[in-house]
């Protein structure tokens, strides 16, 4: 059982950080509730992997509290947290057969004979390792090195919490999906907390019930896929989420409108508040934007080339010279182009400085 | 298919063919020459068939038992710098820094050794070592320990054995550290997590990453200290007594300071069929291991 707290927690590879690009990890404050299934998203460099070390106990945080349960362990050793942790290229002792690798971390806690050789078959079964049992460890392919990675995390009784430090790099792709869903089945199965590094979103999406985007060393966003997609909390989520990324154009926002190089685009909240100074943006995903023929309303824009992506098409149009993508019906032909853009206005976001500003209901 | 039959082709391998005649074919062949031939000098030579052969592997005889002593010297020795050598250039390996500026620093000094002409280290030692204005042999001497190379054989045996670690423990060293540093970061962490101990870690994820760097070690200082003659031709030249003379040592008494070439002959070829078996063990023993590992 464990719910990991991080509180005001920090990282930096420097002695004395002063000024935010210091850090490696900004400092934050996150709960990991017990049984969660998390991805932890983001793109290279942007503190992810710092962030496992620290929860796993590889890496002291300069800064902050890590709490099992409410339990500080900020000091404690990793062999001494209810943790294990798969990294991105499997780990295998070479020397060792398939059940003495799984019986590694039993052996090193002390448990001998018949309780460990039930434990060690158990998770075998559960990984569909046991055919393998006696095979050495060097001769398996990667996938099959990757569940014995993860099977000596599972076989450990007192690990309440695995990391996955982008576990699926070195796997052939049609072999993630099927290990993706085997790490899915055994979240069900298994009461555990589950944090999967990656910056594959699709990776991501289909893991988690919950996803952490982080960015330059800061959590930006922690949400469902679906909230995610749909309401960005920040122009980076946009971008990295949703493929093509979501639009964001520059604009002068007042009241329920949005003005884009003097065509006026609707929004569904009203913005009275925005005070000046921050850069104001609105951002629409591809998705909510979609093309019609010149003249249908909307606003009106050229179309610079239509990628047919198989089953659907994007088009890439200029409003008033900024580049934007949108969908294309299926029955719409153009003539020339010119066209229209037909914006959902409850999918139409205004960013202050990158950060989504909530507007007012009314 | 067939394959296509073109005899033009030894044509490619001959000057490779000529080359290795002429640098190792041809004075071999001088050698086997002298081996089974008697001189009494004014270049006059006798056949004496395989007549030194049958004395040199016998050890009853005078050649026999020369020959013998000096080869089980050698193995000695050479037992006795693997004893040392491989443990400590493990050790030394394992508690190298793995990362930033000291890795350079340290890889300069452990090279140091390796880059000193044989008989400058033999020449080294040698003053090191003398009782009289030697700092090591001097200190010695101080510390109530007797210690004196040309006059006592054990001291003599202690003087070389230790010379040779310290020339040659760096190169078990930097081979052994080559090998760690094919281990990935995450296998040190993933043991860290498995709880392993560090004798776990070393048992299990450093010894087989080095496994095949130190069967090569053992090989090349194998050969390196059954063939060794520069230093202990210097420090001790074989004294005191006969009780530092190596097979080397000796053949080069026989054939440079007696002149019995033929009886040299007959021992350098003996002595390099030696090597070359004992080559071929190591180089079986190792394809073998790794066909099992497979």
């Amino acid at each position: 059982m464990a719910r990991i707290d991080l509180q005001s927690l920090g990282h930096s590879y420097t002695p004395n950080p002063k000024s935010d690009d210091d850090y490696a990890l900004k400092p934050m404050t996150h709960v990991w509730e017990q049984g969660g299934a998390y991805a932890l998203l983001g793109p290279s460099g942007c503190g992810k992997t710092t962030l496992l070390n620290i929860i796993s106990g590889l890496l002291t945080p300069s800064e902050g509290r890590v709490l099992f349960d409410g339990k500080d362990v900020t000091a404690l050793p990793t062999e001494a947290r209810n943790i294990a942790q798969v990294f991105q290229f499997p780990v295998v002792y070479d020397t060792m057969t398939v059940y003495e690798n799984l019986a590694f971390p039993l052996r090193n806690r002390g448990l001998r004979g018949a309780p460990l050789d039930a434990r060690v078959r158990e998770i075998a079964g559960l990984l569909d390792l046991t055919a393998d049992l006696n095979r050495r460890g060097r001769n398996l392919t990667a996938d099959a090195k990757q569940k014995i990675s993860l099977g000596r995390g599972l076989v450990r009784p007192d690990v309440a919490a695995i990391l996955f430090d982008e576990p699926l790099t070195v796997i052939d792709p049609h072999l993630k999906w099927e290990l993706r869903s085997k790490l899915k089945a055994l979240h069900r199965a298994l009461d555990l907390t589950m944090i999967y590094v990656t910056h594959d979103q699709t990776e991501a999406l289909t893991f988690a019930d919950k996803v952490v985007v982080m960015h330059d060393g800061r959590v930006v966003q922690v949400g469902r896929p679906q909230e995610l997609f749909e309401r960005p909390a920040h122009v980076f989520v946009g971008h990295f989420i949703g493929s093509p990324g979501m639009n964001v154009l520059p604009a002068e926002v007042s009241g329920r409108a949005a003005r884009v190089g003097g065509h006026v685009i609707a929004l569904r909240r009203g913005f009275p508040a925005l005070n000046g100074g921050a850069k104001i943006e609105i951002g629409v995903r591809p998705e909510f934007a979609t093309l019609a023929p010149a003249g249908a309303g909307g606003v009106p824009v050229r179309v610079r080339r239509l990628d047919d992506l198989g089953r659907t098409r994007i088009a890439r149009v200029e409003l008033s010279g900024l580049p934007m993508a949108a969908t294309v019906p299926e029955d719409l032909t153009l003539a020339g182009d010119e066209a229209s853009l037909l914006l959902d206005p409850a999918m139409v976001h205004v960013y202050a400085d990158g950060t989504l500003v909530e507007g007012e209901a009314a | 298919m067939d394959k296509p039959v073109n005899q033009g082709a030894w044509l490619l391998v001959l000057p490779v063919l000529l080359i290795v005649a002429f640098s190792a074919i041809l004075p071999l062949m001088t050698v086997v020459n002298y081996s089974v031939q008697d001189t009494f000098g004014n270049n006059q030579f006798f056949w004496n068939g395989i007549g030194w052969y049958q004395e040199l592997l016998d050890p009853s005889t005078d050649l026999g038992g020369r020959f013998f002593d000096a080869l089980w010297r050698n193995l000695l020795f050479s037992l006795l710098i693997l004893l040392i050598e491989v443990p400590l250039g493990i050790a030394v390996a394992l508690s190298m820094p793995r990362h930033g500026w000291r890795v350079a620093a340290t890889l300069v000094v452990l090279a140091l050794p390796l880059l000193i002409p044989w008989n400058v280290v033999g020449t080294i030692w040698q003053i090191f070592a003398r009782e009289d204005i030697g700092l090591l042999g001097w200190a010695v001497n101080r510390l109530g320990i007797p210690y004196n190379y040309t006059a006592d054989p054990l001291s003599a045996w202690v003087t070389i054995v230790t010379m040779d670690v310290w020339h040659w423990t760096s190169l078990v060293a930097l081979l052994c550290y080559a090998g760690l540093r094919s281990i990935p970061d995450a296998f040190y962490q993933a043991a860290r997590i498995d709880g392993a101990s560090r004798w776990a870690v070393f048992r299990n994820i450093q010894l087989p990453k080095m496994h095949r760097v130190l069967l090569i070690a053992v090989l090349l200082r194998f050969m390196d200290s059954f063939m060794i003659y520069t230093e202990p031709f210097v420090v001790t030249g074989g004294g005191p007594g006969n009780s530092t003379t190596f097979v080397s040592i000796d053949l080069v008494k026989l054939a440079l300071g007696q002149f019995d070439l033929g009886k040299a002959a007959a021992l350098s070829i003996v002595y390099n069929l030696i090597i070359l078996a004992v080559c071929w063990v190591f180089y079986t023993v190792m394809t073998r291991m790794d066909a099992q590992r497979n």
